[in-house]
């Protein structure tokens, strides 16, 4: 059984003008220690599925349908005092912006404690002990004197790191990291890259990384899935789909972005753009999402949304005219 | 040889923070501070470096969107710097910018028309209401949006759309120089693509030179022939973009190129992870203000400053570690492998 399975999950938002489908009918799965990747563009869906795991979506105007399945129990029928117990316990959250996610008018210690004394039942004392540990887990040095800080007094770095060692301090078996370096410089996001790497290894909890950066994918993730307008367009092992990717839209992200070193092989063109822009979302889109913008497009494209199939062992693609490799039976 | 397009000299931006009653305890930042290049007509320069290394303050001054506290900009061989405001108004219209976010960057109460037409009329650049007109069109068509467009409101638009008015409100005025800060940063990756390509045939197409500032490695190394770093307020390293990226000369830029992630997975790769953060420009480190994250540091980076200086065909660098000799220096290792 896989640790975490959603199916079929439809997030939709009622706004004055028309219903916003942000996610529109994505499954996936996440098995135990492993690293998922989601990418995609602003507005693809891709944050708002995060947040329908731990149901952080406001409902109304809200509205969460399908199933979430963490270790065997749908999260959508639970109530929501049974869903607090999980939400940074069992399942935890990194966001992207370590200036605000953090409470600004709490030191770092009260907010590391505030998890460890709800979820785990620690005393004060032993709540400190645990946020020390952790706080020298995630590399802050002068761990305890740092306690009685607050946020402000950290850099953006100091922040993230302080946010993932809230996040991982009751050993979740599931981290959501929603663009945990976006806000971040080169050189901190490498260094919070790389913590991030040694402790799952250290923790073994499976990471969601949600991300529209593909060299980081690259770098941390097992498996991917790429989104887009709210579904599900292609999925596969990291190797497979930056070997071959299928469908035009993931061919189109990888043209689209330059390659460092790119000038001294020689290989230096012109990046390839993918024309015109994401469709609205409060429109029933018939046909391929991505027929708009795709060079490829038919009319077939346009009247029948491809099914997600497979098209090579273990790579899922919903288009119509990915080529299939024959399929060992 | 022909005098530069823009020559900046030991330019330097100092802020001072007010603290206490009459400004006791006054703090100064030292955001830019002795920063020196030139830009040739025609040419694209970028400016990489982390967030409050001085990137954009080096633009803002050479814009003059604030003085600056020495130094000098030289715009074809005139000094503008000193220049009383009235007389710089008209030189205004051969630097133009191109801003970060495209939401904040545009009067949200004018029409496109109008957003085009101010810096014309400004100028003096229209013969008349219909020459404004068809300048406006073809303002349009440069960046590829269409022409009936002119008559909506910037909220009207996507990001990517509201990037191309912005910069054909840069090309309104016929500048010479366009200080693009961060201008493709905020923009999604297809988006962004549209926007590179957009630039880099503009320039071709009108001859501009690009003072191309951004934080962006790859994109710098497809955008521009010429690379200068910085770090806390200084340039470490400056030279033709193949040097940079074959074979840096200073171990900040050789973190910061390791630093990226590369869309390969699995490729074998020697990552140098700086510790540390970015130290406060306020009370920047003695000597090198690299020396607090250098892993090659030794005892003269803590004291003695390090001058940017050539290295090899007008590479230049700020490093002690071009003093030693060629076997004990880690950088030529790099160069060599």
């Amino acid at each position: 059984m896989p640790l975490l399975e959603v199916e079929n999950l439809q997030t939709h938002f009622r706004t004055p003008d028309g219903v916003n489908r942000a996610v529109d009918g994505v499954s996936f799965h996440v098995e135990e220690g492993e690293t998922l990747a989601v990418v995609g563009e602003s507005g693809c869906g891709k944050s708002v599925t995060a947040n329908s795991i731990l149901r952080l979506v406001p409902e109304p105007p809200g509205k969460i349908a399908g199933s979430i399945r963490f270790r065997g129990v749908d999260l959508l029928k639970l109530s929501e005092r049974e869903m607090r117990s999980i939400r940074g316990n069992d399942i935890s959250m990194i966001f992207q912006e370590p200036m605000t996610s953090l409470n600004p008018v709490l030191t770092v210690g009260r907010q590391l404690g505030e998890t460890l004394r709800l979820h785990q039942r620690l005393g004060r004392r032993e709540a400190d002990e645990r946020a020390v540990e952790m706080l020298r887990l995630v590399g802050i040095p002068e761990a305890k004197r740092r306690l009685d800080e607050y946020p402000h007094q950290m850099s953006g770095g100091m922040r993230q790191r302080v946010m993932i060692a809230i996040a991982l301090s009751c050993r979740p078996k599931l981290l959501l990291a929603d663009e945990p370096t976006t806000a971040l410089d080169v050189t901190i996001q490498a260094q919070i890259l790389d913590l991030m790497k040694d402790l799952k290894t250290k923790i073994g909890a499976a990471i969601v990384l949600i991300t529209h950066d593909l060299g980081i994918v690259a770098e941390v993730a097992e498996r991917v899935m790429v989104m887009y307008a709210g579904r599900k367009v292609e999925e596969a092992a990291v190797g497979l789909l930056y070997r071959n990717p299928r469908h035009p839209y993931t061919q189109g992200l990888f043209g689209a972005v330059p390659k460092l070193g790119s000038s001294l092989s020689g290989t230096q063109t012109k990046l390839a753009e993918i024309p015109g822009v994401v469709p609205s979302l409060k429109q029933r889109i018939e046909g391929c999402v991505f027929a708009g913008r795709c060079a490829q497009a038919t009319e077939l494209c346009r009247q029948v949304a491809p099914a997600l199939e497979l098209k090579a062992p273990g790579h899922l693609a919903a288009c119509h005219y990915a080529p299939k490799e024959a399929l060992a039976a | 040889m022909s005098a530069p397009l823009l020559q900046v000299n030991d330019l330097k931006k100092h802020f001072r923070l007010h603290s206490g009653l009459l400004g006791a305890g006054a703090a100064t930042v030292y955001a830019v501070d002795g920063v020196s290049f030139s830009i040739e007509k025609g040419e694209t320069l970028a400016l990489v470096g982390e967030s409050g290394c001085g990137k954009s303050t080096v633009g803002r001054c050479i814009l003059r969107l604030t003085d600056i506290t020495g130094g000098q900009v030289v715009l074809d061989g005139r000094r503008i710097d000193d220049l009383s405001i009235g007389a710089l108004r008209p030189l205004r219209r051969r630097i133009q910018v191109v801003f970060q976010d495209p939401f904040s960057s545009l009067n949200p109460r004018l029409k496109v028309r109008d957003i085009l037409a101010e810096p014309m009329r400004n100028f003096g650049l229209a013969k008349s209401g219909a020459d404004l007109e068809a300048k406006i069109a073809r303002l349009m068509d440069a960046v590829r949006l269409p022409r009936d467009a002119v008559d909506r409101w910037p909220h009207e638009f996507s990001g990517g759309q509201r990037q191309r008015i912005g910069i054909a409100r840069a090309l309104a005025a016929e500048p010479d120089l366009i200080v693009c800060d961060e201008a493709v940063s905020a923009l999604d990756v297809s988006v962004k693509a549209q926007i590179v390509n957009l630039l880099q045939d503009l320039q071709q197409e009108l001859g501009l030179a690009l003072l191309f500032i951004s934080h962006d490695l790859a994109i710098v190394e497809h955008m521009t022939r010429r690379v200068a770093v910085m770090y806390l307020g200084k340039i470490v390293e400056l030279g033709a973009k193949r040097q940079i990226f074959a074979a840096p000369k200073h171990p900040y830029t050789q973190a910061l190129l390791s630093a990226v992630p590369v869309p390969e997975p699995g490729a074998a790769r020697k990552r140098i992870i700086l510790q540390g953060d970015v130290p406060s420009p306020i009370n920047p480190p003695s000597g090198c203000r690299f020396h607090t994250r250098c892993p090659y540091v030794f005892d003269r980076c803590r004291t003695q400053e390090p001058p940017l200086r050539p290295t090899e065909n007008g590479h230049l660098a700020a490093c002690h570690l071009h003093d030693l000799p060629a076997a004990q220096n880690p950088l030529a290792a790099v160069a060599a492998a």
